[in-house]
């Protein structure tokens, strides 16, 4: 008899650039190690998978002192204008110098590979949304079919 | 290590976590059971990277070797 898969289950709730990634690689390496899983987006996760969005994910420099830059300022200064297309330039430079993919290759690479994507209901109505706003694959549900998932999970993530 | 005795070969070099594990598992799908696979990588995870893939997938790691900073693996696929 097959053993039963292990499973891992995501919660992903942030939509900048930066946290795009966790939940993904995650997903794709679990997935390489014969797991099931399911990641599921709520709030500003959601714009993760949305069409329109998924590909110009931002990071802000505003509020994050940990965010590198080429010469030292202060953070209060993240709020001029072009600040944060600065910063998500920045951040993409550094995705590249490590060769890594970008959120929508990734994100088809989680898909094709079997990864449950679900984005929350109320979230869409929320933001006026439906199914056809989302990548294709993604599902639809609330938090019931998420905790009906995760309650079996070895793995529970919230990013 | 014998890269003569593999069935495939892969060239992971530059590529960063999660791809070498992601790659090498595609590669292994690929493969039949007895088959070995001869991997080439530089990303510093993929020393316990690759392993802990392997492990939990059922796959041997025949030999491992590190040349300055790339990581080679030779790695038959058992299921």
């Amino acid at each position: 008899m097959e053993e039963k898969k292990k499973r891992m289950a995501i919660i992903a709730s942030k939509g900048t650039l930066d946290m795009a990634y966790p939940p993904l690689i995650l997903a794709s390496t679990a997935i390489a190690m014969d797991c099931e899983v399911g990641i599921f987006f709520t709030l500003y996760g959601v714009d993760i998978v949305t069409k329109k969005k998924y590909g110009s994910l931002k990071v802000a420099p505003i509020a994050n002192p940990a965010m590198p830059s080429p010469v030292p300022f202060p953070n209060i200064l993240g709020v001029l204008p072009g600040m944060t297309p600065m910063a998500t330039m920045m951040m993409k430079g550094m995705i590249k110098k490590i060769n890594w993919p970008s959120i929508p290759e990734l994100l088809h690479v989680c898909l094709e590979s079997g990864v449950k994507m679900t984005a929350c209901t109320p979230t869409l109505e929320m933001t006026g949304m439906s199914k056809a706003d989302l990548v294709e694959g993604v599902e639809v549900a609330g938090a019931a079919e998420f905790l009906d998932f995760a309650l079996d999970a070895n793995v529970n993530l919230f990013v | 290590m014998d890269k003569a005795k593999a069935n495939m070969s892969i060239d992971l070099k530059g590529m960063s976590c999660p791809m070498p594990v992601l790659k090498t598992k595609k590669a292994l799908d690929s493969l039949t059971a007895g088959q070995v696979l001869f991997v080439e990588a530089t990303d510093k995870g993929s020393k316990a990277d690759i392993p802990a893939m392997l492990n939990r997938t059922g796959n041997e790691l025949l030999e491992s070797e590190e040349n300055g900073n790339v990581f080679t693996f030779l790695i038959k696929k058992v299921k």
